[in-house]
Order: C-alpha cells, then structure tokens, then sequence
C-alpha cells in the first residue's frame, strides 16, 4: 500500500513537472471538439440527441485512449527496471490505474465543459451524466492501461494501441452510452440501475484480469 | 494434445455424415417465415458452438502457457484462434445467405452478427499482434495475456449486446425458432449430433495445423 501511494505520487509528479503533455492533451480535446463542430456546421443545440450523444463518447474513446497509450514509454526502460525491483508488478499496475482513471476523469470532465459550451446542452440530469462520466473513465483507464502495456511490449504503435483496444472496450462503451442517454433524457436513476451494475461489474472483471495478467507481461 | 487415437476422428465424420443426410433429407416442422431454410439450424447454428468451443480451448491454452511456459500450449492457442476465426467467418457466411431470404438483407445489424463481427475483430488483432512481435517466447506470453483478456470481455459482450436491441433471430422478439418449447424433438436428433460433430471437425483441423506449424518451424530451424 505504501509503494502504491508513492508510485502513485511519483506518477502525479512527473506529469506535474512535465506539464506540456498535460496541455497537450487538452489541447487535442479542445481541437477535436471543435473540429468536430465545424465539420457539423452546427447552429448550437441543432443536433440530434443520439449524435451528440455517440460523438461525445467517440470523442472521450480517442482522449483516453492518446492519453494512456504513453503511458508506459513516458520513462527509460531502465528505470522501470528500477522500479520492478522494487515494488510488486501488482503495485506498478495499479498505481498506473489509478493515475490514469484521474487523468481521464480530469480530461473527461473538462472535454465535457467544452463540449456543452460549442455543442449545447440537451442534458436534463446532469448529476447522473457527471457519475456515469467517471464510472467511464475508471473502465476506460483500467481497460487501456493493461493495452498499453501489452503494445509498449510490441514496439508501441498506435495502431496496435488502437486494434487491441477498440474492440475489447465495446461493452464498456456501449452501456455507458445507453446509461448517458438515460441522463440525457431525464430518466429516473432507477431506470439505470441494471446498466450501472453491469458498469460496475465490467470495472471488476477488467481489474481482476489486470492484477492476474500483467505480472506476466511485465516478466518479459 | 487431450484428443488421443483416432476415434474421435471416426465419430467426427460419422456425425457429420449423419448431419449432411439427416440435415438434407429429414423431416422438418413447416414454420412462417422460415419454411424449408430452418434446416440452416443444421449447419449455421453448429458454427457458432464450434467457434466458442475453439476459443474457449484456445484461451485455456493460454492460461496453462502462462502457468507452465510449454511451447504446445502456445501453439495450441494460436492454432485454435485461427480455427475459430475460420468458423466464425463460416458462421457470418450461413447467416448473411440466410438472412437475405429470411430477413430480407444481408446485414441487418442483429445484435448476433454485430457480436461475432466483433469477437473477428478482436481475434484479427490478436494475429496482428502476434505478427508485430519477433522473440518466439515474448511472442507467446504477450499474446497469452491478450488472449486471456480478450476472451474475458468477449462473454460480457456476448450478454450485454442482446439487452440493447432486439434481436431478429429466430426465438427472439417474438420470432418463431428453436427454443425449448419449439424446438421440434425430430430436429434435436440432429441439431445435438450436429453441433459435436462440426465442433469435431474444428479440433481435427486444428491438430492438423498444429502439425503443419511444427514441420514449418523445424524446416526454418535447418
């Protein structure tokens, strides 16, 4: 637990001191957003809700998945080495979760911000939008992060990053879309429930086969 | 390899003599919509068990890689993939002739088809993974843990995509089918045979191609 923390601290400071990558990444969620505007050459609030709604998570897929396909090359093999002498590959793995379920909560909530701004907002409760929003980063983190591992072993290419990653997340993806039309749609949260659990259940199944499966990986 | 001897090749081909006979000659319940391509249930049907069946003993080679690091185990796995990847294409085949005739297109976005394409798209991936890795033993291991991680998001996919639409499948929504209660008891003499039998046949190829890949490797070695 203790390694965990500090890997964990380790991981915030190193992208707080390296911050271009930070505002890189924004920089790609502001862009895409407003490329994708422009390309609907939208009146505000002129389009559909189940466009807006898909384009949003296609939208936060490509996020994540830029912002955690680094994020086993950020550093030298050699002090990763360094690293796995010291602490579990289970630590490692997790800490790796958790920071980048942050990252993309941070970039999920703030793309959103923007996106309400140029897009409007068809949203009646938002509150379940927010929660659904995060329960998705969390999957889409701890599905990546175990992706990424697998691609930096295969020479890292995004491609790969992408074929390995894009199938896999299918599920996860589709019931937060069908959860965030719910939101978008007023519904009780009742009515979300079942999908919600089934969010959660995924989260669990994922994470499992994260803890079992990268030790492996990680003895190469 | 599990499957010893050669009896079970004999079975394989007895079943699938049967099915073929049976399938084509056998008397079937008159069903609307259906009518004389209910006897699909013979062929496109098995597909389906074949490739689960194949992906399943592909993921569990997998595992007892991961666990013991025997190269057979490895080869067991990619083999198995690539069988499976074969039927699922038959079984994306069967159904898109079947359902020009029955649905009226041949892809229909069924919740069904849509959840095969994808389970093809994640085993593709996997061959291309296994292509862009050099080292043999890296290669096994790396595509182990996604072939571990791939199958355990495919089963949820399997469950989860049926919850979200209507499927137009024959004992979905409404449709007349095959379901416990409908399922003509004629039409399970051959449906059960049938699903063992194509099933057979998989595990048969890929043995064969297990030997293949194994003259292959030892001819690269000289």
């Amino acid at each position: 637990m203790a390694h965990l923390l500090a890997l964990l601290k380790k991981e915030l400071l190193l992208e707080w001191r390296m911050r271009t990558a930070l505002q890189g990444m924004l920089l790609y969620v502001v862009s895409t957003i407003f490329v994708c505007y422009l390309s609907f050459r939208l009146k505000t609030g002129a389009m559909g809700v189940p466009t807006w709604n898909a384009l949003f998570w296609i939208i936060l897929l490509f996020v994540a998945t830029t912002a955690i396909s680094k994020s086993f090359y950020q550093e030298s093999a050699n002090r990763q080495f360094y690293y796995y002498f010291l602490c579990n590959p289970e630590e490692i793995i997790f800490s790796k979760i958790i920071y980048n379920a942050l990252v993309v909560s941070v970039l999920g909530l703030l793309c959103l911000a923007f996106y309400l701004l140029v897009m409007g907002n068809p949203i009646a409760d938002l509150g379940l939008f927010v929660l659904n929003l995060v329960v998705g980063s969390v999957g889409f983190s701890s599905t990546l992060t175990l992706v990424s591992g697998i691609t930096q072993k295969a020479g890292n290419s995004t491609t790969l990053m992408a074929i390995l990653g894009f199938p896999i997340i299918l599920p996860l993806l589709l019931m937060l879309i069908k959860v965030s039309r719910n939101a978008i749609d007023g519904l009780p949260w009742s009515d979300s429930q079942d999908e919600l659990l089934v969010l959660g259940a995924l989260n669990m199944v994922v994470l499992a086969c994260s803890y079992i499966l990268f030790p492996y990986l990680w003895r190469s | 390899m599990v499957l010893k001897g050669f009896w079970w090749k004999i079975l394989c081909m007895a079943l699938l003599s049967y099915t073929i006979l049976a399938g084509f000659l056998g008397v079937v319940p008159r069903r609307f919509i259906l009518n004389e391509s209910i006897r699909n249930l013979y062929f496109h049907v098995p597909m389906w068990f074949g490739m689960i069946f194949l992906l399943l003993a592909s993921s569990v080679a997998s595992i007892l890689y991961l666990k013991k690091g025997k190269n057979r185990h490895d080869r067991f796995a990619s083999q198995a993939a690539n069988t499976g990847i074969v039927f699922g294409i038959l079984g994306l085949v069967t159904g898109m002739v079947w359902a020009k005739y029955t649905w009226g297109s041949y892809w229909s976005g069924d919740p069904k088809q849509n959840a095969s394409a994808i389970g093809m798209l994640i085993y593709l991936a996997y061959f291309v993974l296994r292509g862009s890795l050099e080292d043999p033993q890296k290669k096994a291991r790396i595509s182990a843990v996604y072939n571990i991680f791939a199958f355990a998001m495919l089963i949820p996919l399997l469950f989860i995509l049926p919850r979200l639409t209507d499927s137009l499948h024959p004992g979905n929504g409404g449709n007349p089918g095959f379901n416990s209660y409908d399922l003509d008891s004629n039409m399970r003499k051959v449906f059960y045979p049938a699903v063992v039998g194509w099933t057979l046949l998989g595990f048969w190829i890929t043995d064969i191609r297990i030997r293949i890949s194994k003259i292959e490797e030892a001819l690269d070695y000289e």
